[in-house]
């Protein structure tokens, strides 16, 4: 892994050296878990589902704005615990080490939109007859859509925490409880701050989608924004769209200057270098929270004395624990045989699960795999002109801001929001727009693609060309090279390690947005393509599992496949020949 | 806190029972990294642990400190086996090893947080630990607005405030600049000396010479593959010691000589000292020598300086005269006496007729001088040669080498080694090293190909 700090990055390519085997175990495991969803949801299905009138009238968006950003906000907690859990056990448990983390690379190449259907009708199924049951089943979805980048984030930082700190906690007796708060968590910060950004963003691309969605012949509901800006489209109202996208811009910009922006000012402090560098990101909310008279009281009196309980209740412990060890040498090995027992059975069952959704696959007929592979082909194609088109423009676009320092801190931002606005919002939009000037999804779908991912691409450009050194580019001006020689010799090598994170990126998000932009219900009738997106959203729609898995197979293979040929490589190389230090 | 340190008991505090370290491999050897080494630390005393980059120095203090456990013999704390008693020790770490999250208020109540000390007493001992080392008033600020030496400070001050029974300290001081070192150093003293601290036994690491007669009560040298104690000795002149004095002089020769002939067991010691114990030299067969990571450049340098100096010169005075660290002039002396440009006698740096002619010569003769010295005798120069010689293709995957050389050294001992190799292979043109494949190259065979290339174009 390249380290880039300050970049928006999310499909991350880890550095592997696991045998196939591994990945065998990973694929196991994720068609069990496919079946063990889908097996839960059949078994309940027959519980009533709630259909929602969604209103129209602006007075509504308020509350509908509130019940999106709480789903939003609970999905990112459970995101953050889960990933902070997972990266924690990953770094720390050698045995499991490679097999997580071959796990999380094989996670974030599948299209969330895939587990819409069973994770729904699962947790429907599980707490049946309520809106709390769809409920979950969104806020479960917007979870597995921004999970995985920042478990690998807090993962990797983990990994890459000096000796010399780990010795300091190790000599002076940390217990774990310390040694997480004083230099785990805080050596990770910034990491998953940047991540968290990003997940956030991905978290409201699909939940614009995931308010409202039919599976068989059922339509389920949520209330929000999503559901609002849907029900808008469709009824051709273009005052309610309009109110509906002014109010996830305030929502974007809300979170930006209320959330993030005083986030990284608060991280700056996180930042492991010798040096202190000024600040270039101010943050008045920061500002007013830090000099609080009031919160410093409820802080004094609440969370200060809590605190030093637990330090206290943990250091004892930690005391404890070395004649502990000594005295009781059965009590591990009686642990470790249950372990062993548990372990398993585990196994057995996953083998079990794992055969019966093979059993699913053999129900496909041998044509749908013809439409299958010509599906993957499209879209395969789709992605990656959707990569060239937006290489194309934001490269010399982003060189330019970058080499203006005075743009570049402007535009910066303000493009950080940009890429933060789930581009979900104006399908509707732009695909009626299409439909006027007669332009297919096959090759409109590429700009729906474009109109998520590009941003990234430029976000990273502008990063990589501000980081060219400026002696660079004297030398250059002082031997007079030509336009082709500066971009040769100096830019593209100069920017190349951010342009493979905001590829890698982009090609991720480009992925997951072909399930919507290739098929799309509007107005009572529904625009479809050829493509890989395409049959599994109708799968999906349509209830036929055996499809939908195989679909969602092809898509994260090609995914992973890509990934290791292509971005792996380009990793290194920006690793080694064009490392900027 | 000034209580009587030194009351009777000499009793050992840690004691090494033959501690050795190693690492398995997939083959049959093993690299070891330190031999069977017994070892004691009582009170009163300073050890300095001096030796060679490579020889195990942090090591040995990582396992005296209970941080990393042996992988055979044990370590005992006042007798009982390190890791079924709380142990009361600190280090001061070269890196300083702050959490530049935490305020240095914050970063010394750290250690007491974990002991589950309560907040005003925490605070109190904290508030006096910073004022013995001299950082009142800046309790509040963060490491990163501090310079180096205030942040060692502040590594200090969260080693002592648990009032370790053994300090130790790893390099402590050479991260920083020379004026700042000597001024820590002496304050060092000052708490020791006058029992500020109730410490009963410093530990230090160190590979300046200068810094541990100065400092230390007693010195280890180590040497290396595996590391092992060449010699073990007490110093006994007073405090504060002068640099320029002959005693003080005569025990940094006697160690330069020690260092400077890793082949022989030291025989005469300093005029004034009886030494503790005397090792047997551990020394396994190695089929490579140690290429020493020296920069064909430096050891021009080195002989232009020596031819000044008539030929002759001692090792210890060179190193004053560059303001070098032993660390850093001796690659240069090794690489020098492996390629048979200079002897080292008693300490003394000779240059011999070989070393003269190189020196001597203009950049391109230099190159042949350098690469028929580099073919008679360094191993791995000539098995890279013969290699690229003898296949048709005249390239040879980096693996190849690897693979020879993991079995004799560490992983990252292996990559040190070729990349001084492929500097020194690059330098005389015997060969060259395709970084981007990963492959060693033959220089011809790539120029042929370039032309070749270059004329289809």
């Amino acid at each position: 892994m390249i380290k880039i700090d300050h970049t928006f990055a999310r499909s991350l390519v880890p550095e592997r050296t696991w045998p196939v085997f591994l990945d065998l175990v990973v694929a196991a495991f994720c068609l069990a878990g496919f079946y063990a969803v889908i097996f839960v949801a059949r078994y309940w299905f027959s519980s009533p589902v709630p259909e929602v009138v969604i209103s129209r009238s602006p007075s509504a968006l308020p509350l509908y704005a509130f019940y999106s950003i709480v789903r939003t906000v609970a999905a990112y907690f459970l995101s953050l615990i889960f990933a902070v859990g997972y990266g924690y056990i990953a770094a720390y448990n050698k045995r499991v080490e490679s097999l997580m983390i071959a796990a999380l690379d094989i996670l974030q190449s599948i299209p969330v939109l895939s587990f819409l259907p069973g994770v729904m009708l699962a947790m429907i199924a599980l707490i049946p007859g309520r809106q709390l049951g769809i409920e979950l089943g969104a806020i479960v979805l917007i979870f597995t859509g921004q999970v995985w980048n920042m478990a690998f984030s807090f993962y990797s930082s983990l990994k890459s925490i000096p000796r010399e700190l780990r010795e300091a906690c190790a000599i002076n007796r940390f217990s774990a409880w310390q040694r997480f708060w004083q230099l785990e968590l805080p050596f990770s910060a910034i990491g998953l701050i940047w991540n968290s950004m990003v997940s956030v963003a991905a978290g409201w691309f699909i939940l614009v989608v995931c308010e409202m969605f039919p599976v068989g012949t059922r339509h389920f509901r949520l209330p929000g924004l999503g559901s609002y800006l849907q029900t808008a489209a469709n009824n051709g109202d273009t005052a309610a769209t309009i109110y509906g996208i002014i109010t996830m811009m305030v929502i974007i910009v809300l979170t930006d200057q209320l959330v993030w922006r005083p986030l990284i000012v608060w991280s700056d402090k996180f930042k492991f270098e010798n040096t202190d560098s000024g600040s270039r990101v101010t943050s008045p909310v920061l500002h007013l929270l830090r000099n609080s008279t009031a919160l410093a009281w409820v802080q004094e009196r609440t969370l200060a004395p809590l605190g030093e309980r637990i330090y206290r209740a943990f250091a004892h412990r930690k005391e404890h624990q070395v004649a502990d060890v000594i005295s009781q040498p059965g009590a591990r090995r009686v642990a470790s045989f249950s372990t062993i027992v548990l372990a398993f059975f585990a196994a057995a069952a996953v083998l079990v699960a794992a055969v019966k959704a093979l059993g699913l696959l053999r129900q496909v007929p041998g044509s749908d795999y013809l439409l299958l592979f010509e599906g993957a082909g499209a879209t395969f194609l789709r992605v990656n002109a959707a990569l060239l088109i937006s290489s194309l423009w934001t490269i010399p676009v982003g060189v330019a801001i970058g080499f203006n320092p005075r743009i570049a801190r402007v535009l910066q931002p303000l493009i950080q929001m940009v890429a933060s606005f789930p581009a979900t919002v104006f399908y509707p939009i732009i695909i009626l727009g299409f439909l006027r000037i007669g332009v297919g999804l096959g090759i409109g779908s590429v700009g729906l693609m474009l109109l998520g991912t590009q941003w990234y691409v430029l976000f990273n450009v502008i990063a990589g060309a501000m980081a060219i050194p400026s002696e660079m580019r004297e030398v250059a001006d002082l031997f007079h090279f030509g336009t082709v020689q500066r971009w040769k010799t100096v830019i593209l090598p100069g920017i190349f390690p951010y342009l493979v994170t905001g590829l890698v990126t982009a090609s991720g998000g480009a992925w997951n947005a072909s399930i919507i932009a290739e098929y799309f219900h509007l107005r009572e009738q529904t625009l479809t393509t050829v493509g890989l997106g395409a049959q599994i959203s109708a799968a999906s729609d349509s209830g036929n599992f055996g499809v939908l898995l195989m679909a969602t197979i092809i898509m994260a293979t090609m995914v992973v496949t890509v990934n290791r040929l292509l971005w792996r490589r380009m990793y290194r190389l920006a690793e080694t020949k064009y490392r900027l230090d | 806190m000034a209580e009587p340190r030194f009351h009777a008991d000499t009793e050992t505090i840690i004691r090494a029972e033959g501690v050795e370290k190693f690492y398995a491999q997939p083959s049959e050897n093993r690299i070891q990294v330190i031999a069977p080494t017994d070892l004691s630390i009582v009170p009163g005393e300073i050890v300095a642990l001096l030796g060679p980059s490579g020889s195990g120095k942090s090591t040995l203090l990582r396992m005296l400190s209970g941080l990393s456990a042996p992988s055979a013999g044990q370590v005992l704390w006042h007798g009982k086996p390190i890791g079924s008693v709380q142990i009361n020790v600190s280090i001061v770490f070269q890196s300083f090893a702050l959490f530049p999250w935490l305020t240095v208020l914050e970063n010394v109540e750290a250690p007491l947080k974990a002991r589950g000390i309560e907040p005003d007493e925490r605070r109190e001992s904290s508030m006096r630990i910073l004022d013995t080392v001299g950082l009142d008033g800046f309790q509040a600020a963060y490491p990163k607005e501090l310079s180096g030496g205030m942040r060692q400070r502040v590594g200090f001050a969260r080693a002592l405030v648990v009032e370790p029974e053994v300090l130790f300290m790893d390099e402590p001081f050479s991260a920083l600049d020379v004026l700042t070192a000597e001024n820590l150093r002496s304050e060092l003293m000052e708490l020791w000396q006058k029992k500020t601290i109730p410490t009963k036994s410093i530990f230090l690491v160190t590979h300046n010479i200068e810094e541990a007669v100065l400092l230390a009560d007693r010195i280890i040298v180590l040497g290396r593959n595996p590391g092992h104690i060449r010699t073990d000795f007490k110093v006994t002149l007073e405090h504060a010691r002068d640099r320029k004095a002959a005693p003080f002089t005569n025990i940094v020769d006697y160690i330069y000589k020690v260092l400077t002939r890793p082949d022989v067991v030291p025989a005469t010691e300093p005029d004034h000292q009886h030494p503790a114990s005397r090792p047997v030299r551990d020394q396994r067969q190695m089929k490579y020598e140690t290429l020493p990571h020296a920069r064909p450049g430096g050891i021009a340098g080195l002989l232009e300086l020596l031819i000044d100096h008539k030929g002759r010169a001692d090792i210890y005075r060179l190193a004053d005269d560059l303001a070098f660290e032993i660390d850093d002039l001796f690659p240069i002396v090794e690489a020098a006496q492996l390629l048979d440009f200079l002897r080292v006698e008693e300490g003394d740096a000779v240059i011999t007729a070989a070393g003269h002619e190189y020196a001597e010569s203009e950049i391109l003769r230099q190159k042949e001088l350098f690469r028929k010295a580099a073919i008679d005798h360094v191993l791995l120069l000539r098995q890279i040669t013969r290699a690229l010689e003898n296949k048709s293709d005249h390239t040879v995957p980096e693996e190849f080498f690897l693979d020879m050389l993991d079995e004799q050294f560490s992983e990252e001992e292996t990559r040190r080694q070729l990349e001084t190799a492929i500097n020194w292979g690059r330098y005389t043109e015997l060969f060259d090293y395709d970084a981007a494949r990963r492959r060693f190259v033959l220089p011809e065979a790539e120029e042929t190909a370039e032309s070749v290339e270059e004329e289809a174009s």
